[in-house]
């Protein structure tokens, strides 16, 4: 018999109402972004776990226990799942306040102590002093700390967080993550996190799992997955720049990448000569040649090309060049200063480096299995 | 005044509502919250009181109530009594007549309950019931306060039912509105005009009062 796994691991697949085959695993005191395009099934997954949607295949484990399996018929109502759940919404008790919703996820408790309880998980969410009111007379901001507290009253074996920040403002919603961030440092459970934000993901989660159309397409560190996504869609669907085509060639017994005439050295290559492949380069990769003195740099995959525009975004411009042959513009950033020293403006020649150890090439994706960006 | 027929009226009228608000709560629910083979059938059978003239929704409780159909028959075995021309008959034909009146504002509170309030409340820990108790009734109180009223005020007041199923007799199933009926085939205005005016008082109090106890609740809750 297989050792029981700690954290939690899913597997579900439906067809309908909305399709799923998502696998997902989130060890203890893990913080797991679910990212994708809306309706690409994140929420679906996550009421699945909570016991609020049940797949037609699968199954879910948790610290060793099964709350669902499919092929058994296991399916253990969400009361007895002991999950926190943060919804978009917070679906905080408008006849309760404050206190008495987080005294309401304590049912557990002998009465004589929910109500300390309460108080203990409101501080912790600093929220103290506000205990008597309705949700009615809070802020968004407060709304969404009583959701968290409630959810944390469960004592739960997983916190599921859906949109938590999607309805308060930019400034709250910096002050909420932040605030999570410091919440989940003491928290040693899973904790899963739904978004379509890929800034708030990077930012908050250990790992991002990418989901497209109800299928989880990528798992790995945020860096992972936006320095080195598994595919053209997964590129795409997480919004990286400089996107291109390109195909290997052999060249002097080993291999490099064609592309619009160039012949690319490429730090990681494997594949066979003729291959078409997609490929990616960060901006950060993309190094530019000073105008009056060359650098070393220009050894490295120079490509010379015509600036078509440049954005001046307070300290540092953002440049994009059609290379010579023609084809999608190179997008990468400068300093403004070094924007300016090299006379960098619409129309103007320039010539950049594409760093060998920042192209990450990918299998090639045929026109019609292309996906959306994220919103 | 004819304080037997005033006093079956208010008891009836307690009586209909007591039955018909637990029944009327797990009826709107569903109805609420869930798609299901033939809801559109519940719901327009739930609203034929509304629309059918009393004395045709009358006339078919009183042909199911007989003592030889099945229902009669059933009812008799039961308890020894019968349904026509009975306080009980008198009951079931009130709680039948009542149903849009009790369900459908219920209906429309259950549903302006988002569907995640109540899944916050299992992901609470809480039962179902637990979660009906503490969460769904509280929130669709205005809905069920307005079934109260309505059920109340339209039970004191019915006659063409009341008169098909129970007849007239006194003590039994003679309510208010029919001795008011009586009072006029016998010219007696004066009777007639005491219980009118009598029921018009009733039903404004029992209509004020909990009204008055609802912003009461509301204000608290």
């Amino acid at each position: 018999m297989a050792e029981a796994a700690a954290g939690l691991q899913a597997q579900l697949r439906q067809r309908a109402p909305i399709p799923l085959d998502a696998t997902l695993s989130c060890a203890p005191g893990e913080l797991l972004a679910l990212v994708g395009p809306s309706g690409s099934g994140k929420s679906t997954l996550l009421r699945c776990i909570a016991g609020l949607h049940a797949a037609a295949e699968g199954n879910i484990r948790c610290n060793g226990d099964t709350w669902f399996d499919a092929a058994t018929s296991v399916n253990h109502p969400v009361q007895a799942r002991r999950i926190g759940f943060v919804f978009q919404s917070y679906a905080l008790f408008p006849h309760l306040t404050a206190l008495e919703n987080v005294a309401a996820a304590l049912g557990r408790l002998p009465a004589a102590e929910r109500l300390a309880r309460a108080h203990e998980l409101l501080a912790r969410v600093h929220l103290d002093g506000l205990e008597n009111r309705k949700p009615a007379a809070l802020s968004g901001g407060q709304q969404q700390r009583v959701a968290v507290a409630r959810a944390l009253a469960r004592d739960p074996a997983v916190l599921l967080l859906d949109e938590p920040f999607s309805a308060v403002d930019q400034v709250t919603r910096r002050k909420l993550q932040q605030e999570l961030a410091r919440l989940r440092a003491h928290l040693d459970i899973p904790m899963l996190l739904v978004t379509h934000d890929l800034d708030e993901a990077r930012m908050l989660a250990d790992r991002i799992t990418i989901l497209h159309h109800g299928t989880t397409l990528q798992s790995g560190t945020p860096d992972e997955v936006m320095t080195r996504p598994a595919s053209a869609a997964i590129a795409r669907l997480v919004g990286l720049q400089n996107l291109f085509e390109g195909m290997l060639v052999g060249e002097g017994g080993g291999l490099r990448l064609a592309w619009l005439g160039h012949r690319l050295d490429v730090a990681r290559i494997a594949g066979t000569a003729g291959n078409r492949v997609a490929w990616v380069i960060p901006p950060e990769g993309v190094l530019l040649h000073r105008r009056e003195r060359p650098s070393r740099g220009e050894a490295e995959n120079p490509v010379a090309g015509t600036v078509q525009d440049c954005l001046r975004l307070g300290p540092f411009t953002q440049i994009r060049l059609v290379p010579e042959g023609g084809g999608e513009p190179i997008a990468f950033s400068v300093p403004t200063h070094v924007a300016e020293r090299n006379e960098i403006a619409p129309g103007a020649m320039a010539r950049v480096t594409l760093l060998a150890n920042s192209i990450h090439l990918m299998p090639y994706e045929p026109p019609g299995a292309r996906t959306a960006d994220l919103p | 005044m004819d304080w037997p027929a005033l006093s079956l009226s208010l008891q009836l009228a307690f009586a209909t509502t007591l039955v018909l608000l637990p029944m009327a709560v797990l009826l709107a629910r569903p109805l609420a919250w869930r798609p299901f083979p033939g809801k559109s059938v519940v719901e327009a059978l739930v609203a034929l009181p509304l629309v059918l003239p009393p004395t045709v929704l009358g006339f078919y409780l009183l042909v199911s109530f007989g003592e030889a159909t099945a229902l009669g028959q059933l009812y008799h075995s039961l308890t020894g009594r019968a349904l026509v021309f009975t306080f009980d008959g008198l009951l079931l034909a009130s709680v039948i007549f009542n149903l849009p009146f009790a369900v459908q504002p219920m209906q429309r509170a259950f549903d302006a309950i988002p569907r995640e309030v109540r899944e916050a409340a299992w992901c609470c820990g809480m039962t179902r019931w637990q979660a009906l108790w503490k969460i769904e009734l509280p929130l669709a109180w205005p809905g069920l306060l307005t079934a109260i009223v309505l059920t109340f005020a339209h039970t004191l007041g019915e006659f063409g039912v009341v008169l098909m199923v129970g007849g007239n007799i006194g003590g039994e199933t003679r309510t208010i509105a029919i001795s008011i009926y009586d009072r006029v085939q016998a010219f007696d205005d004066h009777g007639a005009a005491v219980m009118s005016a009598a029921l018009v008082a009733l039903s404004l109090a029992a209509i004020t009062a909990i009204n008055m106890l609802g912003k009461r609740i509301g204000h608290r809750g």
